[in-house]
């Protein structure tokens, strides 16, 4: 009796002890992501970039003499799964959260984040993600509220444009996208010669691109998911429809431009990341994940690549591996190649998670991505 | 007008796409009371044959076609029959729709497990420029796709009809118990059902993939486009799956231009509510009764 007591409590503790709980020797980031759905494509970018942080950081010491700890858990691209991963996430007491990348998915679960003090380090680009007052949210590229402004002068300036259409895919990315543009667009006067809404998802564009086709507007701004925006380039070209093509980092992915093919070619727009980014460490991160992984990054790989990078940073500056610590650290902070070279490029973030960093103008030329500008960061 | 002329036609490509999933719908219905719900995996599934025949084994494209539906024709097929239709179709029709449905969902997750969650270029068969039909720019490639689909539903119909094998197809479909006293193979024909079912499927999946891009998901949109084709049409009639095909194709795309895309998918459920309600028997098909 006596035996099988202290059996049972052996167990208990066994497993009490060996949860990641309980797994002090480590630092535990769980990988919140889009593995399969919609966002296949951005999510296992982010994941290959967070993996390939993850055993640099490791091989040099990991975070603060502890090793991280990376399980990643697919949202399926449904922020409802999305929000129980990361609730599920969170009863392991993780020191961030890495992901998701879709808006919906960051919004729906951005509360649980903030209620447990636990940063959450996440791709959204949805302009109202940082401005919902959580303390725990924090960018890893720009929000549309920081690069629709730019696209809207280069619309302006560079191509001239006195209408564009706007064609954006109907959830929280999309929408913010298109209400922030059509705020910048009229803000200088041009005209919205069409305003088409497509779905998450959408198979055929045939007949949007017919409608643009009829709306004859002096560039199109193409605001869509990776997928839905090759579909969309394909069906353009193949019924003639002859206008500039515009568009943010999306666009003008690597994935887009694999699966468009020679649809891709002329697309411009703004780029906020790129491994086409005329920047050593950049190109330099771009040719280790093809080496490791096979296929070229997009943008989400860098950024799941830099999260790893600003837990760390901002728990060394912190001096310690307690979530709260680190998130009020970033706050405020400025992160810089040369103290931390996985950050890539000067990043800063300020007191709502907003980021500010150099960007480009780019445009895709015989299958690649050439970056044509780079612009300056919003405040020196 | 231009505009309209342009969705139309564009929606009529989409349509013959659909009514090459519809007519394979019917014809399984009526030789052998087989309803097909993994029918849209039938035809997300050839592409990745051709893929694999492509990326893996660095055949031509045209040599890939012909290898995804001659594999199709096996698997979709020959094995489809024997090892879930035969022995599921003893135990009613409903183990055998339920059977179908777990097929779907294999095949699905398989094609994702086994190839690639994301999507993936799919090379198209005719080229992406545009020809001046009356003034109108119109898609070469979509009148390719209009056109080959309409050849390949030519060539059926005119087999059913003009060739004994045909009869023999059509007389088993319509009662095969009196086409076995008359001598007609029928289990052979029953085979040839699911054999020209998996071609077309392979078909649709070549034309369609190019726009969809390769996707593991894609058989869901496209088997409802079928089955809602295969009702509205008339269910027991390849002509009607012809038909209805056409017809979702063309709504679909009207409904996405005009009412908005967010409901573009309700628009051909609403279709079918519509028919079962008031013409149950479908565009062309016929009235059936049964007896008590």
């Amino acid at each position: 009796m006596q035996f099988s007591k202290l059996a049972v409590a052996a167990t208990a503790a066994a497993i009490v002890l060996g949860s990641p709980a309980f797994a002090q020797n480590s630092v535990l980031l769980p990988v919140i992501i889009e593995l399969s759905g919609g966002g296949a494509t951005v999510g296992n970018n982010w994941k290959n970039g967070v993996e390939l942080a993850a055993a640099e950081v490791n091989a040099a010491g990991g975070i603060l003499g502890k090793k991280v700890e990376i399980p990643a858990v697919d949202t399926q691209t449904n922020p409802g799964v999305a929000r129980a991963a990361i609730q599920r996430a969170l009863d392991d007491k993780p020191v961030a959260i890495l992901g998701p990348i879709y808006s919906g998915s960051v919004k729906a679960s951005m509360q649980l984040t903030a209620d447990a003090e636990v940063p959450q380090i996440m791709g959204g680009e949805a302009g109202d993600l940082t401005a919902q007052g959580s303390k725990y949210i924090f960018r890893t590229s720009f929000g549309q509220n920081i690069s629709m402004p730019k696209l809207a002068n280069y619309l302006r300036d560079g191509e001239k444009a006195k209408s564009v259409a706007v064609v954006f895919v109907n959830n929280d990315f999309g929408k913010g996208g298109r209400d922030a543009i059509i705020k910048e667009l009229n803000s200088r006067n041009i005209k919205v010669a069409a305003d088409l809404s497509t779905e998450a998802g959408q198979a055929d564009f045939a007949a949007d691109v017919i409608k643009l086709k009829s709306a004859n507007a002096d560039a199109i701004f193409i605001y869509l998911n990776e997928e839905e925006s090759a579909r969309f380039l394909r069906e353009a070209k193949k019924q003639g429809l002859n206008k500039p093509m515009i568009g943010e980092t999306t666009l003008l992915g690597q994935k887009v431009i694999d699966l468009a093919g020679d649809a891709a070619n002329g697309v411009k727009g703004h780029v906020g990341l790129t491994v086409d980014a005329p920047i050593p460490a950049v190109q330099e991160f771009g040719r280790k994940f093809q080496a490791k992984y096979n296929y070229k990054p997009d943008h989400n790989g860098l950024k799941g690549y830099i999260s790893v990078y600003m837990v760390k940073a901002a728990a060394e500056k912190a001096g310690k591996l307690d979530p709260k610590a680190i998130a009020a650290a970033l706050h405020g902070m400025t992160i810089t190649p040369d103290k931390v070279p996985g950050i890539l490029m000067e990043a800063s973030w300020d007191n709502t998670g907003e980021i500010d960093r150099i960007s480009f103008l780019a445009e895709v030329k015989d299958g690649k991505q050439v970056i044509t500008q780079t612009l300056p960061k919003l405040k020196n | 007008m231009a505009e309209i002329l342009q969705l139309v036609i564009a929606g009529l490509a989409t349509g013959a796409i659909y009514a090459l999933a519809a007519i394979g719908f019917t014809l399984l219905w009526q030789t052998s009371q087989t309803i097909n719900f993994a029918q849209g995996e039938f035809v997300m599934l050839p592409a990745f044959f051709a893929l694999v025949a492509m990326n893996w084994f660095g055949w031509p494209f045209w040599l890939s076609c012909l290898v995804a539906i001659l594999v199709s024709v096996l698997l979709l097929g020959m094995v489809f029959k024997v090892i879930v239709v035969d022995p599921m179709l003893k135990q009613g029709v409903l183990p055998l729709v339920i059977s179908t449905i777990a097929l779907g969902l294999l095949l699905r997750e398989g094609a994702k497990d086994f190839y690639s969650a994301e999507a993936q270029p799919f090379p198209y068969i005719f080229p992406d420029r545009q020809v001046s039909v009356l003034g109108v720019q119109l898609s070469l490639s979509q009148i390719g796709v209009l056109l080959i689909a309409l050849a390949v539903i030519a060539a059926l119909q005119l087999f059913l009809s003009r060739t004994r094998t045909g009869r023999q197809m059509q007389a088993t479909a319509q009662n095969p118990t009196v086409a076995r006293i008359l001598g007609v193979p029928v289990e052979r024909m029953i085979l040839y059902t699911f054999i020209i079912n998996a071609a077309l499927a392979a078909m649709a999946s070549l034309l369609i993939s190019p726009i969809y891009l390769a996707k593991f998901s894609n058989g869901e949109h496209l088997g409802l486009a079928a089955f809602v084709a295969a009702i509205v049409g008339g269910f027991n009639q390849v002509r009607g799956a012809i038909a209805g095909g056409l017809l979702v194709g063309v709504i679909d795309n009207l409904a996405a231009a005009y009412v908005s895309t967010g409901y573009r998918q309700s628009v051909p459920l609403i279709l079918l509510v519509l028919f079962i309600l008031f013409r149950p028997q479908g565009l062309l098909g016929r009235r059936e009764e049964r007896a008590v």
